[in-house]
């Protein structure tokens, strides 16, 4: 296998690893932290992948990752959150942890067997690394946001979806317009503000950042279900 | 050119509405900026009609049928919406207001981004921004209720994104694998999809029906939307309503019409299922709502649900029933709202039983309330029973018999549902007899224009706004 390729792989790799960890951490701090590893590495695949095959746009792309997500998210949830959102304690779950990263693994093993039959008939070795494991990113993310009680991480959690849908991007849409790759990062970036601005407000009008305290609106739907 | 300008204006508006000196003015700015909006709006339809395709810039900003006319839906009820804003915000809240206006604005400006867009790419992007200016305005007036609203909207609905995200990076793949390397327009991705892979194809729709589906309101992902259109400030109830839930759901109709292009990627009966399904909850929590809003949110969710169903039966007269429909809902529904916040003005309760007599109280408001109750539930001769029957008709010629006769019957479910509601609050004798509804004059001039094509398109289509809708319909790819 040649040494772009493995590199590639190992980057995958440890990105899907950063997607259990984000499952699987207790700390809104560890949660944070493997977030922008987690990016860290999306930029290092980039580069790894503009290097390897010689596509101008993916250095850009990398460098437009590294700004977005390793600088400017920590630095804006930093600017808008109280540090009290940090040092706090340990998360709730509505799922234990083992259980989790269980599930977890079945979501992992689910996307590969999802997409195995697409990806294998491009015979390009990084899509059939990226596909998955960017997929399998996506589904760990989005699991995460329903099994987290809180309004970081669940952001965080939204946030290392895009961060799936991404490694498997720069492989299989490498020549995106980078106009739109820049417009994309702007969004997660406003994601973040607005979202954040929201959990401070919601924070200081009702004192807690619990989405389980907020369950006044209900459907009327006590009578059929 | 009028292409770039009707993306740019409320942008520029919303700049100024925040600079200093002129945020006493963001009222005067907001409604001159939607109007001209709807202006620009509606030459871009009168050239469409004229040369079926308008390019602001090619390959970046284009229109056809389907874009025209969702244009045209969006800026109508933000015009109407933002006139009505100036009765009813300086009812409900003091200061801050620029704010609230800066936002519509910027709401306004993410909504015609979309539709303008030519290709996939930053449509994605610009249904973000929809999402997150709603996030604000929900939460506009800070209260608890407004808060939650807008936190289970925000995580529900942002959710979305990177899934249909991961929808638009593997279309674009199909595209390439195809051996494509021009730059993928909505119209260029239709006419080459029956050469790509059906595979990739289904997948990609699959994931962007999941994520803009959230936005749009379908079930099982519509928990979010009877909270946030309820506890929104009513204007932009009106906006959420009436044309945030059709914007995510133009992408998905163009999505469809990618996949309906390929023949062997069949979707329809899909899309038929989920949208039958939607209808269903949407007319069953019909019958049990206890809050006029919800109400009017609920039978957003069963519209959406028509919709879909209409474009899944995927033939050329079935077409024209959705994007009709499309045009009769946004109208309609806009239109509910309006009345239901003057209302909430006067009563300061959203219950519904606390509401009785209008017609007496005030025969306006419970004239307009009845007007709007019979014209969104579809009673002829509205439009929406026009669109509903072309729907039906056009599924039954088609021979899809049980999916048509569910339909039908919820539909009815439906209309009893909202019918019954309604009756007890127009009808009877009020609570309090003394009780005084004051109607802003703004408000008033909102909801008599609003109620002009609710009135008139049941009875006469006018020859553009028919050639605009079989336009649009030729887009949604059913044979």
């Amino acid at each position: 296998m040649p040494v772009g390729e493995s590199l590639n792989a190992l980057c995958a790799g440890l990105i899907l690893i950063c997607a259990f960890a984000i499952v699987g951490t207790r700390q809104v701090q560890g949660v944070r932290r493997f977030f922008v590893f987690q990016s860290i590495l999306l930029a290092a695949a980039c580069f790894l992948l503009a290097w390897d095959e010689h596509i101008a746009d993916l250095w850009w792309l990398g460098g437009i990752t590294l700004t977005a997500k390793v600088i400017l998210i920590p630095w804006v949830m930093k600017r808008t959150l109280a540090p009290e959102f940090y040092i706090r304690r340990e998360l709730s779950q509505t799922i234990n942890i083992p259980s989790s990263l269980l599930l977890a693994l079945l979501l992992a093993v689910g996307s590969e067997l999802l997409v195995a039959p697409i990806t294998s008939a491009s015979g390009n070795p990084v899509i059939e690394t990226n596909v998955p494991i960017g997929l399998a990113c996506l589904l760990i993310g989005a699991y995460s946001l329903a099994a987290r009680r809180e309004a970081i991480p669940q952001l965080l959690g939204i946030l290392s979806m895009e961060n799936g849908a991404f490694l498997a991007g720069i492989a299989i849409a490498p020549t995106l317009p980078l106009i739109a790759e820049l417009a994309i990062a702007v969004d997660v970036v406003l994601i973040a503000v607005i979202v954040g601005l929201l959990t401070k407000t919601i924070e200081k009008t009702m004192g807690t950042t619990e989405a389980a305290a907020l369950s006044e609106l209900k459907e009327e739907t006590a009578e059929w279900r | 050119m009028a292409l770039i300008a009707i993306v740019a204006l409320p942008a520029f508006a919303a700049l100024l509405c925040w600079l200093g000196p002129f945020r006493k003015l963001g009222w005067h700015i907001t409604v001159i900026s939607q109007c001209v909006e709807f202006g620009l709006a509606v030459f871009i339809a009168s050239q469409v009609i004229a040369k079926t395709r308008v390019a602001g810039a090619a390959g970046w900003f284009e229109a056809d049928g389907l874009s025209a006319l969702t244009l045209v839906i969006v800026t109508f009820v933000c015009a109407l919406a933002a006139i009505y804003a100036g009765g009813y915000m300086s009812h409900s809240s003091e200061g801050k207001l620029w704010r609230f206006y800066a936002m519509y604005n910027l709401l306004s400006f993410a909504l015609v981004a979309v539709p303008s867009q030519a290709g996939p790419n930053l449509a994605w992007v610009a249904m973000e921004l929809v999402t997150l200016f709603s996030v604000l305005l929900v939460g506009f007036e800070n209260t608890p209720g407004a808060l939650e609203a807008a936190w289970k909207f925000s995580v529900l609905t942002i959710m979305g994104a990177p899934i249909a995200l991961f929808g638009f990076l593997i279309l674009f793949w199909a595209w390439h694998s195809a051996g494509h390397t021009q730059r993928d327009t909505w119209d260029v991705l239709q006419a080459a999809a029956p050469a790509m892979s059906p595979t990739f194809l289904r997948l990609s729709f699959l994931l962007v029906f999941i994520g803009f589906g959230a936005k749009t309101g379908f079930a099982p992902m519509h928990t979010w939307l009877p909270d946030a259109h309820s506890e929104a400030p009513t204007p932009v109830c009106a906006v959420l309503s009436g044309v945030k839930t059709s914007v995510p759901l133009y992408v998905i109709l163009r999505f469809l019409g990618i996949v309906l292009a390929s023949p062997s990627a069949r979707m329809g009966e899909w899309m038929v299922a989920i949208g039958l399904i939607s209808v269903a909850i949407g007319a069953f929590l019909l019958l049990q709502v206890h809050d006029y809003k919800r109400m009017f949110a609920y039978s957003t969710v069963e519209h959406m649900g028509i919709i879909l169903t209409a474009a899944g039966l995927a033939s050329r007269a079935s077409d024209f029933g959705a994007v009709f429909q499309l045009l009769n809902h946004a109208i309609t529904k806009s239109l509910c709202f309006y009345i239901a916040g003057i209302v909430l003005l006067a009563m300061g309760t959203r219950e519904i039983k606390s509401v009785k007599g209008l017609l007496r109280s005030s025969p306006f408001v419970g004239g307009v309330l009845l007007f709007c109750a019979l014209a969104i539930a579809g009673a002829p001769p509205f439009p929406i029973f026009l669109s509903e029957f072309s729907i039906l008709s056009a599924g039954m010629r088609a021979g899809h018999v049980v999916a048509v006769s569910v339909l039908a019957a919820l539909i009815v479910v439906a209309f009893v549902g909202i019918m019954l509601q309604v009756n007890g609050m127009a009808f009877g004798r009020p609570d309090l007899p003394e009780v005084h509804v004051a109607v802003p004059q703004a408000c008033r001039i909102a909801v008599l224009v609003g109620a002009v094509p609710v009135a008139i398109f049941g009875i006469y289509i006018p020859g553009p706004v028919h050639s605009l809708l079989m336009l649009a319909a030729q887009q949604l790819g059913g044979r």
